[in-house]
């Protein structure tokens, strides 16, 4: 029994370390395509700002200062995005797709200049990264059993990004559904025409959620290579951003179901990564392979829409013309 | 989509605007490995000379060329029912296990002219299979084949990797490969062609791929403009609304079509394992399938344009290799982060440029017009 | 101060070849009610639009109050006290009333605050104009007449003392569109200048205190309601146009080829689109359908030609037996020997960016004669083209000049041309003459006629009433999804066919339809 506890502990902590990126990415994705934007470029933004992140903590020391590196590339990839699929109407998929490519082979051709190594960034000391922290009162109620066991164990012992993932759900909910911003916001990604005639810049209003995404996945991307990792690897973020992409439709473009389609995705990953070397009964061991590629052949049948249809935001995806 | 209206001559909007977008492309490339501390004239001297200077280099840009062609082709094929193929990476990767598959199989019992076909049936079969649930989940359930190709890659890629550790390997090996095929299976090099007419040229991964490439090119042009499938294919990518009056079955148009894209894209397995590697191995693709989407934006769609927009990029490959030598601070990606910016310009801002051209014509006809 | 709230001085507004306005002058007198009446494309649309802001003029000054005002954009139009209520609801269909109302007039960055400061604002405006609606119900489960009363609360919300109306009463019931009536009358006693786009002539007699009329992007008139009438507004509304002189022999009709029965058709919003529509129409007779646009005409003929599956009743026509049950595509369609000419010809009758040879075979394209074994024989389908653009007059005679680089005339004589080489047993007509110039028309006019002739039975759907009392032999008129009439198209006229269109008729076995 004892045994068993621990055992659902350890895997629900890994679902939630794992399933972090991937909110990051979803919350950028419901704030881009509820503005009508779609954006393929999660992926890029991910992995440029954990390119950023780890380069500036690796060159000034402070984790701090790569997370305001990521940040601030990430917003730079959403301005480049919104200027081809907003400003000039550009297809917003081959957008994100260039933007995904080019990310990443930049950031190898950028390692290899400032670092002299193919496709990493040197290995960091504990300082400059984000480190899990305790929080108040492990050491008082940690003895209790059970509910001390999972405050110490599965809600205490992250790395700060790992609680601004949560928060930035809440955030995310807030914004959307609270304030004047979201319901503009939310208006122009169903019917860009009753904004635009009641007097409201579309283009101003989708990049400013477009932006929005960019400080997000810098965050995410943050977290990939400094607090998940202690360098960057090239093409570490491995789909994790069309995995988000995924998550937020399944979630119906929605801040906490989305958040916890990432937690499957997560649970899913972390699930496997325990079945490694184990042998099923009459199965036997669980190809390795299989279990890596399980998120994303879930993926696909998620947007199979198997499990229940997804109606995404009307305007999503085409850029405004005023037409005759 | 933008309305093209008539108001620059057919040669400006097929000639010179591309090549407007390529060179913003290639400024900004310029400017990044300024900012890298290199020089980019001297950049793209080491290039065009690693591609283009020796007959060894001339023919590593055509092998590169090959593949990018088959990908390419796919790309376009799919853009042209206005469906957008992320896929051709995975299914180059399994058209490359279908050859293998069929050449491990018979390369100890058939000769190489039966072997050649069932190797292209294998590939195209292979390629074809692994874009056709992504085909259905478009045509019939609405699910977005962007997202979902590109998943399919991850999945190719694992299982390859299962295939190749698990099947493939030989017994007591620690590197996932097949054994090589028996030397009849290999598609003729080029310089083994040319030897046999007795001209000596020096060595290089180009085979006879090359060849089957520019046929194969030909039969999609064929598809696309001269039969009644390439009619009923583009109508539905024009217009659905006029597919639909004229009787034409949309979602069976969108499978064949993803279908056919799978299969081209599956016969850059034809090039990479019948002509260079000889045996089933792990990364063979090596992005070639999302180079196949720069390609096929910059050519247009259009075969011709997509076989010289190969040999550019072929070019950038083979003299990225060489410029990567030559500059150390300059690794080969670069040639992706190029590819990246030529589908940014001549893709999602393929239009930006016209506005000014227009201007600059419409400023031109007038003095024109004045001076007659 | 002006008597004035809106002057237009020579108001000019085009979209690329076409002249959408031409030097429009208006005036429209403080706190009355004043209507614009004119054909569909007559550019009422156009012009208040221009007024709100969602287009610019080309050229032309705009005065609100009195004062010069420019307009470039919805805020500007909004901050000028304009407010409109589209023809298609600008609302946000998952949102609520309240937020639909609020939207871009927020009194604050947080929502529950503008919210609860609305709430009570909009109450008053309830009250006032007799203006209720559910405010926290979503706007896609509310009926279109409660709909637009968000729209215009909306418009008042933002202050508005102006209020324009295009096509108001189109998606509303004769009862709803009474009691928006009942709306705008209380908006003017209170001070508000209304205008209202609008076709139906009763509605203007009913409601304003004074209207203009609009002919071709132009004003051609402006009146005192009270000082016209439905006959006079009807004649300056289609204008006096030179009837084509076709001779044409009386109709010899043979066999039924259309026989439709209580057909209905139910649309997703589980809107009535067509009801219980029952006729026939016999080979060798051309049979137009008359009607406002919107009013069941396209769909009618979307399901003839396989396009658009019925809800009910049963349909024969030619050989085909088209019931809910049992639909039938377009290309069996076609194959039974039954043409359609689609009333959108760059949507549906060709792609424009086709060659016009590769869009003479669109519908066609499986011929035999079009294809080899594998390949298609692109010198059959030139020549093939090059025939039907000589039959058909089409000009340039190139086949492979862009679809879309023809005019609308030619592209029109490129697809009568291919629907009707075949001697087709029924031809389905739309808008044959849509955009076309003067000598196309009589043209296709011509051809149409010997179509007849030859024995096919033709169902003409057409916007234009003159071309319908030239080239039918009878004609029916529709409203609303139904049938309101028939008439012989030898002895009505258009004031007949304009006042049964717009439903403001006394029908001949005297009861009025509601």
């Amino acid at each position: 029994m004892e045994f068993a506890l621990n055992d659902i502990l350890s895997i629900l902590a890994a679902t939630i370390r794992l399933s972090t990126p991937l909110i990051f990415a979803a919350m950028a994705g419901i704030f881009s395509e509820r503005s009508g934007v779609v954006d393929i470029s999660l992926e890029g933004k991910l992995l440029a700002g954990a390119f950023a992140a780890a380069s500036m903590a690796a060159y000034t020391g402070s984790a701090w200062l790569g997370l305001g590196a990521a940040i601030i590339t990430g917003m730079i990839l959403s301005l480049i995005h919104g200027f081809a699929s907003i400003t000039h109407k550009g297809d917003q998929v081959v957008s994100g797709v260039a933007i995904n490519i080019i990310v990443s082979g930049l950031t190898v051709v950028l390692g290899m200049a400032w670092f002299h190594r193919s496709g990493q960034t040197p290995t960091l000391t504990s300082d400059s990264r984000f480190m899990p922290i305790q929080l108040p009162g492990v050491d008082a109620i940690s003895n209790i059993p059970f509910i001390g066991e999972i405050y110490s164990k599965l809600i205490s012992g992250h790395n700060l990004l790992v609680y601004i993932a949560f928060a930035s759900v809440a955030f995310t909910y807030w914004v959307l559904f609270k304030t004047r911003f979201g319901l503009r916001l939310r208006a122009v990604g169903e019917n860009p025409k009753a904004v635009d005639t009641a007097g409201i810049s579309v283009s101003f209003l989708r990049y400013r959620a477009i932006l929005i995404g960019g400080i997000l996945t810098g965050i995410g991307g943050t977290y990939i290579s400094i607090a998940q990792n202690a360098s960057f690897i090239k093409d570490m973020s491995a789909g994790q951003g069309y995995i988000a992409l995924a998550a937020m439709i399944f979630g119906k473009w929605k801040p906490v179901p989305a958040m916890f389609s990432c937690f499957l995705f997560g649970f899913l990953e972390a699930l496997s990564m325990r079945m490694q070397g184990v042998v099923i009964p009459y199965i036997g061991e669980v190809p390795v392979q299989f279990i890596q590629a399980a998120p994303y052949i879930l993926t696909v049948v998620l947007l199979a829409g198997f499990v229940g249809r997804a109606i995404a935001p009307k305007a999503d995806g085409i850029p405004y013309v005023k037409e005759r | 989509m933008s309305k093209t209206s008539s108001t620059i001559p057919k040669w400006a909007d097929v000639l010179l605007i591309p090549i407007i977008n390529l060179f913003m492309a290639l400024a900004v490339s310029a400017m990044i490995i300024y900012l890298v501390g290199e020089n980019p004239i001297e950049a793209l001297k080491l290039m065009i000379e690693g591609a283009f200077g020796s007959s060894e280099g001339v023919g590593y840009t055509l092998y590169y060329a090959t593949n990018f062609i088959f990908t390419g082709l796919a790309v376009a094929m799919a853009f042209h029912a206005m469906l957008f193929n992320i896929g051709g990476e995975g299914q180059a990767y399994i058209g490359g296990l279908g050859v293998a598959v069929i050449l491990l199989a018979l390369d100890q019992y058939l000769p190489f002219w039966i072997l050649l076909p069932l190797a292209l049936i294998g590939a195209m079969l292979f390629g074809a299979a692994w874009a056709a649930v992504p085909a259905y989940l478009q045509a019939y359930r609405g699910s977005h084949i962007v997202i979902t190709t590109i998943m399919f890659n991850f999945i190719a890629a694992n299982l390859m990797v299962y295939l190749l550790v698990n099947v493939f390997i030989l017994p007591g090996s620690m590197t996932p490969e097949s054994r090589v095929f028996e030397e009849i299976a290999w598609m003729p090099s080029i310089q083994s062609i040319f030897a046999t007419l007795g001209i000596e040229i020096s060595d290089s991964p180009l085979n006879l791929s090359f060849i089957i490439a520019l046929i194969v090119s030909l039969i999609v042009w064929i598809y696309i403009w001269h039969t009644r499938w390439g009619y009923e294919m583009r109508s539905v990518g024009f217009s659905e609304k006029a597919a639909t009056y004229a009787g034409i079955n949309t979602k069976r148009v969108i499978m064949i079509t993803m279908l056919i894209s799978g299969a081209l894209a599956g016969l850059a397995g034809v090039n990479e394992i019948m002509g260079v590697q000889h045996k089933l191995m792990l990364d063979f693709v090596a992005g070639y399938g999302f180079t196949g989407i720069a390609v096929a934006l910059m050519g247009r769609n259009h075969p011709v344009g997509i076989i010289m927009a190969s040999i550019l990029f072929g070019a950038l490959f083979q003299g990225g290799a060489e410029l990567s030598f030559d500059m150390p601070t300059i690794s080969k990606e670069m040639v992706f982060v190029i590819q990246g910016l030529i589908i940014l310009f001549s893709g999602a801002l393929a239009y930006m440029s016209r506005p000014w051209v227009e201007k600059i014509f419409i400023i031109f006809s007038k003095n024109t017009k004045k001076g007659a | 101060m002006s008597n004035f709230s809106i002057e237009l001085k020579d108001i000019s507004k085009s979209f690329g070849s076409i002249q959408a306005n031409k030097n429009v002058n208006l005036k429209i007198k403080k706190g009355t009610i004043h209507g614009i009446v004119g054909e569909n494309g007559a550019g009422k649309s156009t012009l208040m639009s221009i007024l709100y802001g969602f287009y610019e003029a080309d050229s032309g000054t705009i005065y609100v109050n009195g004062k010069e005002t420019t307009i470039k954009n919805s805020t500007d139009a909004i901050k000028a006290g304009i407010g409109m209520v589209h023809q298609h609801f600008m609302l946000v269909e998952n949102f609520t009333v309240l937020e639909n109302i609020i939207l871009g007039a927020e009194s604050g960055m947080i929502l529950s605050k503008s919210i609860k400061n609305a709430t009570s604002e909009i109450k008053n405006l309830e009250k006032s104009y007799g203006l209720y609606v559910d405010l926290d119900a979503r706007i896609d489960t509310i009926p279109v007449g409660q709909q637009q009363r968000v729209e215009t609360i909306k418009a008042l919300y933002r202050g508005a003392k102006i209020l324009i109306l295009d096509e108001p009463t189109g998606v509303l019931t004769p009862q709803e569109a009474d009691q928006l009536f009942d709306i705008l009358r209380a908006l003017k006693d209170q001070g508000t200048t209304v205008v209202i786009i609008t076709h139906k002539l009763r509605e203007i007699m009913d409601l304003t205190d004074s209207v203009s009329v609009m002919r071709a992007g132009e004003i051609v008139d402006s009146l005192e309601t009270s000082k016209t009438s439905k006959e006079e507004l009807a004649e300056l509304m289609v204008g006096r146009k030179i009837r084509m002189n076709l001779e044409k022999s009386s109709a010899k009709t043979g066999e039924t080829l259309i026989d439709v029965n209580k057909l209905g058709l139910t649309d997703s919003s589980g809107i009535r689109r067509l009801d219980n529509l029952n006729f026939q129409v016999k080979a060798g007779e051309i049979v137009g359908i008359a009607g406002v646009s919107g009013n069941g005409q396209s769909e009618l003929l979307e399901i003839l030609c396989g396009i658009l599956p019925c809800s009910d009743g049963k349909i024969k026509i030619s050989d085909i037996t088209i019931t809910p049950t049992n639909q039938t595509k377009p290309d069996k369609i076609r194959h039974a020997g039954i043409a359609h000419v689609p009333e959108d010809r760059l949507k549906r009758g060709l792609i424009p960016q086709f060659s016009a040879s590769e869009s003479s075979i669109l519908g066609y394209q499986n011929s035999s004669s079009f294809n080899g074994i594998a390949f298609t024989r692109t010198d059959a389908i030139r020549s093939h083209c090059i025939s039907i653009m000589k039959d058909f007059d089409v000009r340039p005679q190139n086949p492979d000049i862009k679809s879309a680089n023809f005019s609308g005339g030619n592209q029109q004589k490129l697809i009568l041309a291919r629907e009707m080489e075949r001697s087709p047993k029924v031809l389905l007509v739309g808008q044959p003459t849509r955009g076309v110039d003067i000598g196309a028309i009589e043209f296709i006019h011509k051809q149409i006629i010997q179509m007849r002739d030859k024995g096919s039975a033709v169902l003409l759907v057409s916007g234009e009433l003159d071309e319908l009392i030239t080239l039918s032999d009878r004609i029916i008129v529709m409203f609303d999804g139904k049938i309101v009439g028939e008439v012989d198209a030898n002895k009505t006229d258009e004031k007949e066919l304009g006042l049964m269109m717009t439903n403001s008729h006394e029908q001949k076995n005297g009861q009025k339809y509601e």
